[in-house]
């Protein structure tokens, strides 16, 4: 049966099955018992052609509210950044597209010096020594930092403030167990961590992880956060948003080993939650502790530079279960995205960038307030990102809004206990003077 | 070539950000404000555009031509599929949308489940895991919470790996805080069973295997195997990675596997992406399906489709949200475009390597001389001992005649292995040019082994210094520090 994506003519069959000394495919299949062979056809619809394929994928995806159809201000870790057209350009070559892990350097450069060039700018916006390849997302390069801070350190606590992303913390405990791991958290003091509280944790502590800005959208006091984690003779890893790094401070500035974070807001579309990449810095000394991919630079026979995948005795092809980690396949391609749209960025645009949304989020701030709404940490300074009082359940209030066309927020009381009628409001470049007027008339309606 | 920081000049940019009229500055607490802005490029856009273009002209894809890279299943990645997951509807839906708001998107993740159940011969499917390395750590967690669930956690540290498994595997045993039990490969290349009866006892968690296994070959006592396993009250896990063979044929969940990881980047096309992403779908037995991760996709009794946090056994999370929704579209698409023809996908694949594998087998040696399964492993062992070609020179040699290699020197039981791959989306025009290939450089190899030793010849780059690149590590661009290194061998 011909099929798009296979080629051979029964003649072309025949002529295989003769040069192996088989008489049919199905003799191919010898080697297998007859007790675990299957015997029927798989009970799955029949094929589609690519037009009906299309037609049924179009219906799925007219039947979800998307950032085209519905006003958003919804964020939480994943946010509805604009993503220029350069970074679609540069995924679809299929050169990059349809390559595999290049592990053959004269087949690679492209790959392999694209994610030197990657590695370079995400020290530059961290301030860190070295940058590996990437990780899954946010949450997996977490659990990885813990896995270097054990054995970089030999001790099997790892603190970690509350007012970090939920989800980051729900990895992290995912994997404590298996790394022989005990994860203590540090709660929040009006929206922000006490130094003083991670200084007390982190006693006997391998490492202190801080997201900044945090969960709740506020900036935390980092650099004395870093500083208390010190105090205690533990590390500082801190979890960063890489688009508030044109106006905040690298952590690599004040006294952090390890920074990383979700790379989506810097060149990935939305996408129901990925693929996006997980970045993944640290100072120098922890280069050989690092998990996954790294490309070095060096020379051919003649003497022209070239990239080649590299300190690989870290990995676990050769290492096996001395790894420093499992990662083979990471996000390649999603941090290519990151460096397309930092490039088209440049320092001036991501600090642009950067001030729009700090900019608009305080505009927000003020519409909400003037309607009547309280902010929840009215003193803390934010990013692009804050958290309000809604008077009534949020999740109540954020379907009152939608059935109005906008998407207020994320119902924070989903993961934090005490904050039922509390919204976390995000606001990116994307959004205008205009929408924000339309969210706070929205929620001045909806909110009790 | 020049990197793009050596494009970059001081006051050029390809971003204009737009900024509403009026908008009030807000202000970044002093001692929190960037001190010094990031040295990222600086180019118009038209010079970014030529930069990246010029980099993938220095890289070969699927899309370039043949890649029969031995376990990675680089088969053709539909166009459609780049299509359809640009859809707005998918690529600008936010994860936590409300579950009302995003029906398609669940419908989608829930069909795609129903299909691997079907495919694996399991019972329930968690989407979750990002690839196939944490496919198989979700899989290592689920045997800790099953075995904790039992009380027989701490008496069950070992975890059974053929000599022949993917580095992945004792990796992911370590991560997961077990033991590593290495067993050894038979004559026929199987997993040795008189070996294994000698290490699988109550202390024993679980066996990882890849069946067919890396050598390309299906193992003939899988039956006696799984007796052994779960003899033992010990789970098997199922490596995925060469799912690829037995679509439609044999099923993991009906050889004994409880537990198998789905490579969705290779088996079902999510394009590679010069190293990932990837997707690794976790497939288990009806006992397991109370621990796979939160949140669990699911049709509600009312035909509407959410997600269930609420599963007390769960072992948490291993990555944000239900996983990379991107890939799932892809692979969801590619499989409705073949239905239960899977199998024909399958049956071509294995066609095609054992087409190749029979005119090659005079030229190189092979230690296991049985039909293949997807893939095979040669050994360049003959060349090297006759003429000093080694895998890696054959390798190299391979690109001047316009093909990317085989994976060398994998698995590790076979010396100078070449592990060959051709997947089912191939002519045999191209099969037999890859043949041809490959007989002209055993040849070469006898005639003139230095055209091996010097190759490639055509490629950007000739051969590089890796030992150097290793000792001392350039990994970032260093900007006016920059080094410029030069060779240490005169050219050949």
């Amino acid at each position: 049966m011909t099929h798009p994506f296979l080629a051979l003519t029964d003649r072309d069959r025949e002529e295989m099955l003769r040069t192996i000394g088989v008489s049919s495919v199905d003799e191919l299949f010898r080697d297998l018992p007859e007790g675990v062979r299957f015997r029927r056809a798989l009970d799955l619809e029949p094929a589609l052609s690519e037009q009906e394929l299309s037609a049924h994928l179009a219906e799925l995806a007219g039947r979800n509210a998307d950032t085209t159809h519905e006003l958003s201000f919804l964020g939480a870790g994943i946010y509805d950044h604009y993503v220029p057209a350069v970074v679609d350009t540069v995924l679809q070559r299929g050169e990059f597209l349809t390559a595999y892990t290049p592990y053959q350097p004269e087949m690679s450069q492209g790959v392999l010096q694209s994610i030197f060039e990657y590695q370079t700018a995400i020290c530059e916006l961290t301030g860190m020594d070295v940058s590996n390849a990437s990780g899954y997302d946010g949450e997996t390069v977490t659990a990885d930092a813990c896995y270097i801070v054990k054995h970089a350190t030999g001790k099997t606590k790892v603190v970690v403030t509350e007012a970090t992303n939920p989800q980051v913390r729900q990895v992290i405990k995912t994997y404590a167990p298996g790394f022989g791991l005990e994860i203590v958290e540090v709660p929040h003091r009006g929206g922000t961590t006490d130094p003083d509280d991670v200084r007390r944790a982190a006693e006997g502590a391998a490492a202190v992880i801080f997201q900044q800005p945090n969960f709740f959208g506020c900036l935390e006091p980092a650099p004395e956060l870093a500083a208390a984690a010190a105090d205690a003779e533990a590390l500082a890893v801190a979890h960063v948003d890489p688009l508030s790094l044109g106006v905040l401070e690298a952590p690599g500035r004040y006294g952090c080993a390890i920074a990383l974070g979700e790379g989506q807001a810097a060149g990935n579309l939305m996408s129901y939650g990925g693929p996006h990449y997980g970045f993944l810095a640290a100072r120098q000394e922890f280069i050989r502790r690092m998990p996954g991919r790294i490309v070095g630079e060096t020379v051919d026979i003649a003497g022209e530079r070239g990239y080649v995948l590299t300190l690989q005795t870290r990995e676990q092809h050769i290492r096996r279960e001395k790894a420093t980690s499992n990662i083979t396949t990471n996000q390649t391609l999603l941090a290519l995205g990151g460096l397309v749209y930092l490039t088209w960025l440049g320092p001036q645009g991501l600090r642009e960038v950067g001030e729009a949304c700090l900019d608009l989020a305080e505009l927000a701030k003020q519409r909400l307030q003037e309607r009547g709404l309280e902010l929840v940490f009215p003193d803390r300074p934010t990013f692009k990102e804050f958290a309000v009082r809604v008077g009534r359940n949020a999740r109540d209030v954020v379907r009152d809004a939608r059935a109005q066309g906008v998407h207020p927020g994320y119902a924070l009381g989903r993961d934090y206990e005490g904050m039922d009628d509390v919204l976390l409001v995000a606001v990116t470049e994307k959004r205008t003077p205009a929408e924000i007027d339309r969210l706070a008339e929205v929620l001045a309606e909806v909110a009790a | 070539m020049k990197l793009i920081y050596e494009r970059s000049q001081p006051g050029r940019r390809a971003s204009a950000i737009p900024r509403p009229e009026g908008l009030a500055r807000a202000e970044v607490p002093e001692e929190l404000r960037r001190t010094e802005p990031p040295r990222l490029p600086e180019v118009p856009e038209f010079e970014l555009v030529r930069h990246f273009t010029e980099l993938s002209s220095r890289n070969f894809g699927v899309d370039t031509g043949f890649y029969p890279l031995g376990s990675c299943t680089m088969k053709y990645n539909p166009r459609i599929n780049e299509r359809l997951v640009g859809l707005p509807g998918f690529a600008f839906l936010h994860p936590l949308q409300e579950e009302e708001g995003a029906q398609g998107a669940l419908e989608l993740e829930w069909r795609l489940q129903e299909i691997l159940t079907e495919v694996t011969g399991l019972d329930a499917v968690s989407l979750q895991p990002a690839a196939g390395s944490q496919g198989e750590i979700t899989g290592l967690m689920l045997v800790r919470a099953y075995f904790a669930d039992r009380g027989e956690l701490e008496q069950r540290r070992k975890v059974v790996i053929p000599d022949t498994a993917h580095g992945t595997n004792p990796a992911s045993v370590t991560m997961t805080g077990f033991e590593l039990t290495p067993v050894k490969t038979d004559p026929r290349g199987n997993v040795d069973v008189d070996d294994l009866r000698g290490k699988v006892d109550e202390n024993t968690a679980a066996l990882m295997l890849t069946n067919p296994s890396t050598l390309g070959l299906f193992d003939e006592n899988i039956e006696e195997i799984e007796k052994i396993f779960h003899g033992a009250g010990a789970l098997m896990y199922y490596d995925g990675a060469n799912l690829n063979a037995v679509c439609g044929i044999s099923r993991p969940g009906d050889m004994g596997f409880d537990i198998v990881h789905i490579n969705l980047h290779k088996t079902f096309s999510q394009p590679h992406g010069g190293g990932g992403p990837g997707g690794g779908p976790v497939a288990v037995r009806k006992m397991l399906e109370p621990f796979l991760p939160v949140p669990a996709v699911v049709r509600k009794a009312d035909g509407t489709f959410g997600l269930d946090y609420d599963r007390p056994k769960s072992i948490g999370k291993v990555r944000g949200f239900t996983g990379p929704f991107g890939v799932f579209v892809r692979s969801y698409a590619y499989m409705r475009m073949y239905g239960p023809q899977l199998r024909d996908m399958s049956e071509a694949a294995v066609l095609n390597a054992n087409y190749v594998l029979a005119r090659l087998k005079g030229a190189y040696d092979l230690l296991f001389d049985r039909l293949c399964m997807h893939e095979f492993v040669l050994s360049a062992r003959n060349l090297k001992r006759d003429h000093n070609a080694t895998a890696l020179d054959v390798a190299k040699r391979l690109m001047d005649y316009g093909f990317h290699p085989p994976t060398v020197y994998f698995p590790l039981i076979v010396p100078e292995a070449l592990m060959i791959e051709p997947t089912e989306t191939e002519t045999k025009e191209t099969l037999d040019a890859f043949c041809e290939a490959m007989l002209a450089i055993a040849r070469e190899a006898a005639e003139d082994v230095q055209l091996l030793k010097d190759a490639p010849h055509d490629r950007p780059v000739r051969r590089l210094d890796e030992v150097r690149a290793a000792k001392n590590p350039v990994v970032k661009y260093g900007f006016e520090s920059h080094p410029v290194l030069e060779a240490e061998h005169t050219p050949a």
